[in-house]
């Protein structure tokens, strides 16, 4: 049996468009950030995992070390759709897991324009969006929104109520991108992209990087770092098995489930135990679907769910308390590792205003459509 | 070169149009555990099963299983339109536009019956000037 493995630093920085600076640049910010937290240095790392979806081909890694201190350790870069950033923290984790190496790095980074995501079909020939359905990313998700509405009778305003909520905690959370209550006329009544979702119920693209430093349980000791450290109780991916209709429409569901159910076998859990989730709310709709993905509720509760307040910051079981991809903000790259720093600060007790009190136990979820999904199950250890 | 006369091209590979007679979607079918996709292909992802995909024609009727109303697109794509998931009837998903009905989800209802029907590719040309047929989903019945 091996041994447990710890968070020991986690930052990100505050979410934003920075279009003058470069993505090496960003990542760094937040390595040396995440070291700080630790108390250690680029020296004490053993290697790197480095995230970042737009310049895949371009050895951000590397280039962030170039940044910080080039001391010759392995880079890994990953790529993974919106799952890059909890890939790169899980391939750090593997390698502490299977004691290659005691302290390693992990950076999720992204620059993003502005704009529509997905779409355009690509190929010869001529433009495919708007003629054989939409592919932009809102369509998709409205698509998958609108499988759950058939179902269960889910509605247009419960969706947007997980806007207005994931809105509202992102006003308690200074790392977020937007603090501003959006109430649920506001939201109904924005300009819409796909129905069901509106603008408001879109995540907002921008920059961002996250990191993270990973320790073996040996060495947390050594270091004398468990007061503030987070045990690592599960760390799962998967891809999206076989489905019906997958070839038209992503299912981002069934690996979700896969992925939970992993995730709380592995670490010995159940939804019933876990005191808050951050979950992949690309759009609204996306995070309807995951309440019960994740068994937060039952199946076909997830509209009753969000109208008791259950997901809301002093409900049942908080979801995106740091406001989520809604409100926060989505740099593909970066968010995986971000929805980490956010509950590990939790569970460190350090997060201020938007506290959920005395968490032990916490769930990060990011789906890469095409289709990835990570899932991280985090422990209090102090 | 752009000819009046030319035969319009296949907006995908998965849209056939026979010499004489009606144009269709073609797929295949897996012949270890059934499974249906949209055009041809060697390996079944369901089954793993190789070399058992047998060439079907899909029906052109169908009914809805789910949808979006697109309001905000790509420039130059003319919204609203309604993105339509179909199930073809005798198996097969595809994902295309569902005309002729309000872009309204009150007009709208899940597993209504429709039709696939083939026309002009919303009058996109490409960089040669060729026309293209594609195809559509109308209300049926
Ligand atoms: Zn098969």
């Amino acid at each position: 049996m091996s041994s447990d493995v710890y968070v020991v630093g986690v930052d990100m920085i505050k979410f934003g468009r920075f279009p003058e600076r470069s993505v090496p640049d960003l990542g760094a910010e937040a390595a040396l950030m995440a070291l700080d937290d630790a108390g250690l240095t680029i020296k004490d790392m053993q290697a790197l995992y480095c995230g970042n979806l737009y310049q895949a081909n371009a050895m951000v890694g590397q280039r962030i070390l170039q940044q910080i201190g080039q001391t010759g350790i392995p880079v890994v870069n990953c790529a993974n759709a919106c799952a890059t950033g909890a890939t790169a923290f899980r391939e750090a984790w593997m390698a502490v897991k299977a004691e290659v190496y005691d302290v390693v790095l992990a950076v999720g980074v992204e620059q993003m324009g502005k704009g529509l995501l997905g779409g355009g079909g690509g190929g010869s020939g001529i433009p495919k969006e708007g003629l054989l359905g939409g592919g932009t990313m809102p369509t998709v998700f409205a698509e998958a929104g609108m499988e759950h509405a058939r179902k269960y009778g889910t509605t247009f305003e419960q969706f947007a109520k997980v806007s207005v909520k994931n809105h509202h905690h992102s006003t308690l959370n200074p790392k977020a991108m937007y603090q501003i209550e959006t109430p649920l006329p506001e939201v109904m009544n924005a300009e819409m992209i796909s129905y069901p979702n509106t603008k408001l119920m879109c995540s907002v693209n921008v920059d961002g990087s996250a990191a993270a430093v990973l320790c073996s349980e040996r060495k947390v000791r050594e270091l004398g770092l468990m007061k503030r450290a987070v045990k690592v109780r599960a760390s799962v991916l998967t891809s999206d098995p076989w489905q019906e209709r997958d070839l038209v429409m992503p299912d981002v569901n069934t690996c979700t489930r896969m992925a939970a159910q992993e995730a709380y076998e592995r670490a010995g859990v159940g939804p019933e135990d876990i005191d808050l989730v951050e979950l992949h709310d690309c759009f609204a709709t996306a995070e309807i679907l995951h309440y019960e993905n994740l068994r937060l509720c039952g199946e076909g509760e997830a509209g009753r769910f969000i109208d008791e307040g259950q997901p809301a910051l002093g409900g049942k079981t908080p979801v995106n308390v740091s406001g989520g991809l809604l409100s926060k903000g989505h740099p593909l790259g970066a968010t995986g590792i971000a929805n980490i720093y956010e509950v590990a600060t939790h569970l460190r007790g350090e997060a201020g205003k938007r506290q959920v009190k005395d968490a032990r136990i916490g769930l990060t979820h990011v789906i890469g459509l095409g289709s990835a999904c990570g899932i991280h199950i985090l422990e209090k250890s102090g | 070169m752009s000819d009046g006369n030319a035969r319009p091209l296949p907006a995908v590979d998965y849209l056939k149009i026979p010499e004489d007679g009606e144009p269709y979607l073609e797929g295949s079918k897996c012949g270890a555990c059934g499974a249906v996709y949209l055009g041809s292909r060697q390996v079944c992802s369901r089954c793993a099963a190789r070399d058992q995909m047998e060439s079907i024609r899909l029906a052109d009727t169908g009914t809805l299983y789910t949808y979006a109303i697109v309001h905000r697109s790509f420039p130059g794509v003319d919204v609203p339109f309604v993105s339509a998931v179909v199930d073809l009837d005798g198996g097969g998903t595809v994902k295309g536009n569902l005309m002729d009905i309000e872009p309204d989800p009150d007009k709208i209802q899940f597993g209504m019956p429709v039709q696939v029907v083939f026309r002009d590719a919303l009058g996109r040309k490409d960089k040669e000037g060729n026309s293209y047929l594609s195809y559509f989903f109308v209300p049926r019945g």
